[in-house]
């Protein structure tokens, strides 16, 4: 039985067997019917759109059926059901088990008490490692995976996807760029982790240039709720604004991505512009979702 | 030698556990880890800064009538690598040994992450990874490097 926790249990020869068979799916090489009669448990006790939609979309798209827990206020939880005791229950009515959970460490707890694989949908500030293969696809279909610079813009300090996708990207021949407020920059933990395994992180405080140093621009929302005023939120989040102006700097080929959903950090007129992958980036949410589904339960 | 007169500094036990080359100024938080405090009724000798021979001061815990379990020689093993624990039986020592850490910490320390699952209601205990980085929470990641003692469970 294959969980699907961290991308840090991932090595690059997995993440490029992923890719591949999501690229096939993408072409239409699967079988429609792979995961009939299969039954996928969404226990998601955080809100999310994309993420929870993609992941009943895959499973629709392989001939499988969802069943979901409704909001947390509609379960168990209310009456103090403890994860374990829920992972317990569901996992005995589904034959995998999506889990999205404020907490760090929840996919890995849920895993203990599972019978039935679990694949993590994001726990915490912890670990989203769907989306980071999905970024990881986006990136691919536009350039080579090697020899890159690849700029992580925004919130580096609570944003799980960043960080994740940093951790993936240590696989890869790649140079990684930051830039981000103060007050948001990449945990020392974190900086530690991507150091002892090898990669060159470039530290940045000034936008223009980092736009001009990247190959892949990911942005990340600022989030709001971390400020103590209105005022100090704007001060930051438009200090990091990308727009049209700003990436005529940009390299011809670079890519600007952003795992959604966004406030004011991008531009809507970037948006028509070549380098704009992030609705593309949203849309692979599915040829993923669906491998990783077939990889656990196919 | 010091001409100060060579006498002993605590008292001889029958039975129990003496746990000797404790880091000098650890012994209480040895006792904490114990769970000792000023209302058990464990007949207990505590040294500080005692001169040694191995190290130049040390301090010395001697309990009557409690061996040592295994998870409380690991919490001890955390802040003091060096101790030595002694059992005592019939005034003897039957069993001498070094603390040992172990390679992995269950229900040991407290994350010092406020999010981590490990501090909700879960029927969990912590893990930890002993790393030459500290300690890994093998739950949601986090490291501690420093104060560990204050988070001994």
């Amino acid at each position: 039985m294959r969980h699907i926790i961290s991308i840090k249990d991932f090595e690059k020869r997995d993440i490029e067997t992923l890719l591949d068979r999501a690229e096939a799916i993408d072409a239409g090489t699967y079988d429609r019917h792979a995961l009939d009669d299969r039954i996928l448990g969404v226990l998601f006790f955080e809100p999310s759109t994309r993420t929870r939609m993609s992941f009943e979309a895959a499973m629709a798209r392989l001939g499988g059926t969802s069943i979901d827990m409704g909001g947390v206020e509609a379960s168990s939880v209310v009456k103090g059901e403890t994860l374990a005791d829920t992972i317990r229950v569901v996992s005995g009515y589904a034959d995998a088990i999506v889990l999205r959970h404020p907490k760090e460490g929840a996919a890995r707890l849920a895993a203990e008490f599972s019978s039935v694989p679990v694949l993590n949908a994001g726990d915490g500030a912890g670990q989203h490692p769907s989306q980071t293969l999905i970024d990881l696809y986006t990136i691919r279909q536009a350039m080579p995976l090697d020899r890159i610079d690849v700029g992580l813009l925004g919130d580096l300090r609570y944003g799980r996807t960043a960080h994740s996708l940093a951790y993936a990207l240590t696989e890869f021949n790649v140079t990684i760029h930051t830039l981000a407020p103060q007050s948001l920059e990449m945990p020392p933990n974190v900086m530690e982790g991507l150091k002892d395994r090898g990669v060159e992180v470039v530290r940045h405080d000034d936008i223009e240039e980092f736009t001009a140093s990247l190959d892949v621009m990911y942005v990340t929302r600022i989030q709001r709720e971390r400020f103590p005023d209105t005022a100090s939120y704007y001060a930051v989040a438009s200090s990091y604004r990308v727009t049209p102006e700003l990436l005529e700097r940009a390299r011809e080929q670079m890519i600007v991505l952003h795992p959604l959903p966004r406030v004011d950090e991008i531009d809507p007129g970037v948006d028509a512009l070549p380098h704009a992958r992030y609705f593309e980036q949203a849309r692979n949410g599915i040829p993923i979702r669906m491998a990783l589904l077939l990889g656990v339960i196919g | 030698m010091s001409g100060e007169p060579r006498c002993l500094q605590i008292s001889p036990i029958r039975n129990g556990t003496v746990i000797d080359h404790i880091t000098p100024g650890e012994a209480f938080n040895v006792l904490r880890i114990l769970g000792i405090t000023g209302t058990t009724e464990e007949r207990l000798s505590v040294a500080t800064n005692v001169v040694s021979r191995k190290s130049e001061r040390k301090d010395i815990v001697k309990i009557e009538n409690r061996e040592l379990r295994k998870q409380e020689v690991d919490r001890i093993a955390l802040i003091a690598p060096n101790a030595t624990i002694n059992i005592i039986r019939n005034y003897l020592v039957c069993d001498k040994k070094g603390v040992e850490i172990p390679e992995i910490l269950r229900g040991v320390i407290r994350c010092p992450n406020p999010g981590c699952i490990t501090n909700t209601r879960e029927p969990v205990q912590s893990r930890f990874e002993v790393t030459a980085k500290g300690l890994h929470c093998l739950y949601c990641d986090w490291y501690l490097t420093e104060d560990i003692a204050g988070h001994i469970i």
